[in-house]
C-alpha cells in the first residue's frame, strides 16, 4: 500500500478470510550495537542465541506468573481471533492473538512440556530455529500490546504479556528493535524520549508563555524546576513540540493557572512515556520511573500529576507504586520516604484529566462552550488508559472522566459505535513501540477498524473532531487520518478542547 | 481377576497418580511464581469482593465468553455444564457403602448427555469449518474433542440404546477402585470404550491445555484487585532491587527534611 493511497472503507467491517503471510517480512529496523549496549543488552545476535533464549524463557516464566499461566492455559477456543485490529486490518493469520502467542507457546511446549518434548507434532511444538526467530521478530512487532484480545479471552490470557516477554527474550540475545531502544537510551541519558536538553526545554516553555500571553492577554506560566511547588507535572515530551500535543500542554497550563495550584515541570524527568514497558524489561522500566521519583524528591512536591499519554498512565497508575513507591499504602522505608512527603489527600499519582475533572466538579473552572461549537467531538479511548488503568477511583472512571471533561468544554459530543469504545476500544494502530516510519504500512492497516468506526460517526452524527489523551494516538492519527480521507487536523488533545473554551481570570500575576 | 480387569485397575490408579501429582505440581508452581506487576484487565474490579464476583461469573457462567462469541459460549457452556451434571450422575457408582438418597435421585441427569454431545459437535464443527479456528488447531485439539465425544457417545449407547453392561459388576468395579477391594469389570467392549478415554483424559490433565481449569484462577488479569495506587504491590525479587538502590535513599538525606 502506498502512503498516499486512500483506503476505501466498507459500510460493514467484516472479519477477513485468512491471507497467509500477507504481513511476512523482516520486521522493523533492528537496533544498532551501540543502542543495544546502552541498555545492557548484547550488541548483536549472539552465537549461542538458542540456548540463551531458552534460558531466558525459563527465567521469564519463573518471574512472571502471567507468562507461565498463559502459556499453559490456552484451550484454543479461537474467540480472540477476530478481536485484534492488526488481524482485521491485515488478514495475516499470525496476527490473530492466539496465533501470535503460539509463536511463543510452540517453543515453550517443545522445551518445557512433556507432550512437546515427546509428541511435538501432536501438540504443535516447534524448535526455536532461525525461521522461528524471524517470525518472532516480525510478528511480536506487529502487536501494539493494546490488550483488546485479553478483554475477550474467557480465561484472561493477555497477549501483551507474551509479546513483552518475547521482546525481552529477543533483547537478551541481542535482537532488539531500533525505535524503542534508541528512545530508551535518550531517556536514560537526557531525561526524555526526544533527547531534548534543559535549555531547549526552557526556551520552548518561554515561547509558549509568550504565545498564550499574546492570544489571551493573561500571564499563564509554564514553570520548570521550581522547588517546593505543589504539583510536579510529568507529561510525554511530545507535548513540548508536536502537533496537536502542544495545544494540550497549553490546556494543562491554563487549568493550573485557574486552579491557583503551584506546579512545575522537571527538566530531569521531562518524560512520562516509558518504553521500558514495551520491551518487557522491568529494570529499564524501573529506571525511567526512578527519574520521576528522584525529581519528586528533589523538587519537594506534594503531588505528582501525569499528562495525556496512554501507556505512561498505565505505568504511572498501575506500576509506579510497585516500581518506585510513588503511590500510597507502602510500609517499607523505601516507599515511605516518598509517601510521607506526598499529600495523602490526593491520589498519587493523579491524571491531568482527574485534576481538571475535580476542579469542574467543584465549580472552579468556567467555560465558554460556544468556542467549541464548530466541533462535533468524539472520544477515542486509548488502549492503555481504557484497559490498564482507572481514573477517579470509581468503576469505569477511565471512561467517564474524560468524557465528562469534554462535555464540560463542548456542546456537541457523540460516541462512536459501542463495540469500538471503552474496554472494547480499538487501538490507534501505533502503540506498543510501533510508532515508527519503518512500520507505516502496518500502522495504516492497523488503524482500519478505528477509522471505520470514525467514518460511521462522521456519516451518522457529523463528527469532525477526534479527541484523545495519548501522545502516541495523536501522532499516529495525524499521520494515518489522510489515508482514510479524513482531515489530519481533526485529532486534538482533550485539554486542547479545555484550552479553547476555558475562561481565564486576568491578572492573577504570580 | 482377568488380565483386562487388572489392566484397567492399574490404568485407573496410574491416571489418578499422574493427575494428583501433576496437578499439585502445577498449582504449586503457579502459586509460587510471583506476579510482579498489577495487570488486571478492564472492566477491573476495585475491591476483593468485586474480584470474587468476577471469577464466579467467569467460572459458572463463562461471562466473558458470552461477550466474545455467542455460538462458542453456547457450545462451550452447555458442554461444561453437562460434564458437571454427568459427574454427579456417576458418583452413585463410586460411592462406597450406603448410598445417600440424593445420589439415587440423579437418574434424570443422564439427559445431560445430549447437551454434552451438542456442545462438543458444535466446538468440533467450529474447529473444522471456521478458517481462523482451523488455523490455530493442532491435532491434539481435535483429538481431545473426539475423545470426549467418544465418552459421551458410548455412554449414550449404554444408557439410551439398552446396551447396559452388568450394572452390579460396574458398581463393584467402581466402588472397588475407591475402597481398594478390586473386582472384575464388565467385559462389554462398549464399557471399555467408555472408560478408557476417561482414564486417559484424567492422566493428561496436568500436561495439556486442560490446565485452563486451574489456570483461570491464577490469571493475574482476572484475579487482581485494581488498587495499585492505594496499596503497594511488590514481588520478592523486585524488593531485592530496592535493597540494591541505596543511592536513592542516600541522596535524599543531604536534602534534610
Amino acid at each position: 500500500m502506498s502512503k498516499n493511497s486512500i483506503e476505501k472503507l466498507p459500510t460493514y467491517l467484516a472479519i477477513p478470510p485468512l491471507k497467509k503471510d500477507s504481513m511476512a517480512g523482516k520486521g522493523p529496523f533492528k537496533a544498532s550495537i551501540d543502542i543495544q549496549k546502552d541498555l545492557g543488552f548484547p550488541g548483536e545476535k549472539i552465537d549461542n542465541w538458542q540456548q540463551v533464549a531458552i534460558n531466558k524463557i525459563a527465567e521469564t516464566k519463573s518471574k512472571y506468573r502471567s507468562v507461565q499461566v498463559f502459556l499453559d492455559s490456552c484451550m484454543k477456543c479461537g474467540v480472540c481471533t477476530d478481536k485484534c485490529h492488526y488481524y482485521l486490518g491485515t488478514a495475516d493469520p499470525k496476527n490473530m492473538p492466539v496465533a501470535r502467542q503460539d509463536l511463543f507457546r510452540s517453543v515453550y511446549r517443545r522445551h518445557f512440556t512433556f507432550a512437546g518434548k515427546y509428541f511435538p507434532k501432536l501438540v504443535g511444538a516447534k524448535e526455536f530455529d532461525e525461521d522461528m526467530l524471524d517470525d518472532w521478530y516480525n510478528y511480536f512487532h506487529q502487536c501494539s500490546q493494546c490488550r483488546r484480545c485479553a478483554v475477550f479471552c474467557p480465561i484472561g490470557i493477555d497477549t501483551a504479556e507474551i509479546s513483552m516477554a518475547a521482546r525481552e527474550v529477543m533483547n537478551a540475545i541481542g535482537v532488539g528493535q531500533k525505535y524503542p531502544n534508541q528512545i530508551l537510551g535518550k531517556i536514560n541519558k537526557i531525561g526524555n524520549n526526544l533527547g531534548m536538553p534543559e535549555p531547549a526545554l526552557r526556551d520552548t516553555l518561554a515561547d509558549l508563555e509568550e504565545e498564550i500571553k499574546e492570544e489571551t492577554g493573561v500571564n499563564v506560566k509554564l514553570p520548570l524546576d521550581i522547588k517546593n511547588s505543589e504539583v510536579l507535572m510529568v507529561t510525554p515530551s511530545a507535548d513540548f513540540f508536536a502537533e496537536p500535543h502542544i495545544d494540550g500542554l497549553i490546556g494543562y497550563a491554563k487549568v493550573f493557572h485557574q486552579s491557583g495550584v503551584s506546579w512545575t515541570l522537571s527538566s530531569y524527568a521531562s518524560e512520562a512515556a516509558n518504553f521500558g514497558m514495551f520491551i518487557g524489561n522491568y529494570d529499564v522500566m524501573r529506571q525511567g520511573a526512578l527519574r520521576i521519583r528522584k525529581a519528586a524528591l528533589d523538587l519537594n512536591v506534594k503531588r505528582v500529576v501525569v499528562g495525556e499519554c496512554g501507556h505512561a498512565w498505565r505505568v504511572a497508575y498501575s506500576f509506579w507504586n510497585t516500581l518506585t513507591g510513588l503511590g500510597s499504602g507502602g510500609s517499607d522505608e523505601y516507599s515511605l520516604k516518598l509517601q510521607n512527603q506526598l499529600d495523602s489527600n490526593y491520589p498519587q499519582p493523579q491524571h491531568m484529566i482527574e485534576f481538571t475533572y475535580d476542579l469542574i466538579q467543584r465549580d472552579k473552572l468556567s467555560f465558554d462552550k460556544s468556542k467549541n461549537d464548530h466541533r462535533v467531538v468524539t472520544f477515542h479511548d486509548s488502549c492503555n488508559v481504557a484497559r490498564g488503568s482507572n481514573m477517579g477511583d470509581i468503576e469505569n472512571g477511565q471512561f467517564i472522566l474524560p468524557r465528562e471533561v469534554i462535555k464540560a468544554a463542548c456542546n456537541n459530543f457523540s460516541d462512536m459505535h459501542k463495540s469500538t469504545i471503552k474496554s472494547a476500544t480499538f487501538c490507534c494502530g501505533g502503540g506498543g513501540g510501533l510508532l515508527t516510519d519503518d512500520l507505516i504500512d502496518l500502522r495504516i492497516k492497523g488503524a482500519k477498524p478505528r477509522m471505520h468506526a470514525l467514518k460511521q460517526s462522521e456519516q451518522d452524527n457529523g463528527v469532525n473532531t477526534l479527541a484523545a489523551i495519548c501522545a502516541i494516538c495523536k501522532s499516529q492519527f495525524s499521520k494515518v487520518l489522510p489515508n482514510y480521507d479524513f482531515d489530519p487536523y481533526m485529532i486534538v488533545s482533550v485539554h486542547q478542547l479545555v484550552s479553547d473554551a476555558i475562561i481565564l481570570t486576568k491578572d492573577s500575576e504570580t | 481377576m482377568s488380565s483386562i480387569s487388572i489392566f484397567f485397575t492399574l490404568f485407573f490408579y496410574f491416571s489418578v497418580l499422574i493427575f494428583v501429582t501433576g496437578l499439585s505440581y502445577k498449582i504449586v508452581q503457579y502459586w509460587n511464581t510471583p506476579a510482579p506487576l498489577k495487570i488486571p484487565i478492564a472492566p477491573a474490579p476495585l475491591t476483593k469482593s468485586g474480584v470474587f464476583l468476577r471469577l464466579t461469573k467467569e467460572v459458572f457462567l463463562f461471562a466473558t465468553l458470552f461477550k466474545s462469541s455467542k455460538w462458542t459460549w453456547l457450545f462451550g457452556w452447555s458442554f461444561h455444564l453437562a460434564l458437571v451434571l454427568l459427574f454427579f450422575r456417576h458418583l452413585v457408582y463410586f460411592w462406597p457403602g450406603e448410598i445417600p438418597l440424593i445420589l439415587l435421585k440423579t437418574e434424570p441427569l443422564k439427559y445431560a448427555a445430549y447437551p454434552l454431545i451438542f456442545g462438543l459437535l458444535g466446538l468440533l464443527g467450529r474447529r473444522i469449518f471456521v478458517d481462523r479456528v482451523r488455523y490455530i488447531s493442532a491435532p491434539s485439539d481435535y483429538l481431545m474433542l473426539l475423545l470426549i465425544i467418544l465418552i459421551g457417545a458410548s455412554g449414550m449407547v449404554m444408557t439410551f440404546a439398552n446396551n447396559h453392561p452388568n450394572m452390579l459388576l460396574v458398581k463393584n468395579f467402581a466402588e472397588g477402585l475407591i475402597t481398594f477391594k478390586w473386582s472384575e469389570l464388565p467385559s462389554e467392549v462398549i464399557f471399555l470404550v467408555h472408560i478408557a478415554p476417561v482414564f486417559f483424559l484424567i492422566a493428561i490433565f496436568p500436561i495439556s491445555k486442560l490446565l485452563h481449569g486451574p489456570g483461570i484462577f491464577f490469571a493475574p488479569t482476572l484475579n487482581q484487585v485494581d488498587d495499585a495506587r492505594k496499596k503497594r504491590h511488590i514481588s520478592q525479587w523486585a524488593i531485592q532491587k530496592e535493597k540494591n538502590t541505596k543511592i536513592d535513599l542516600e541522596h535524599n538525606k543531604d536534602k534534610g527534611s
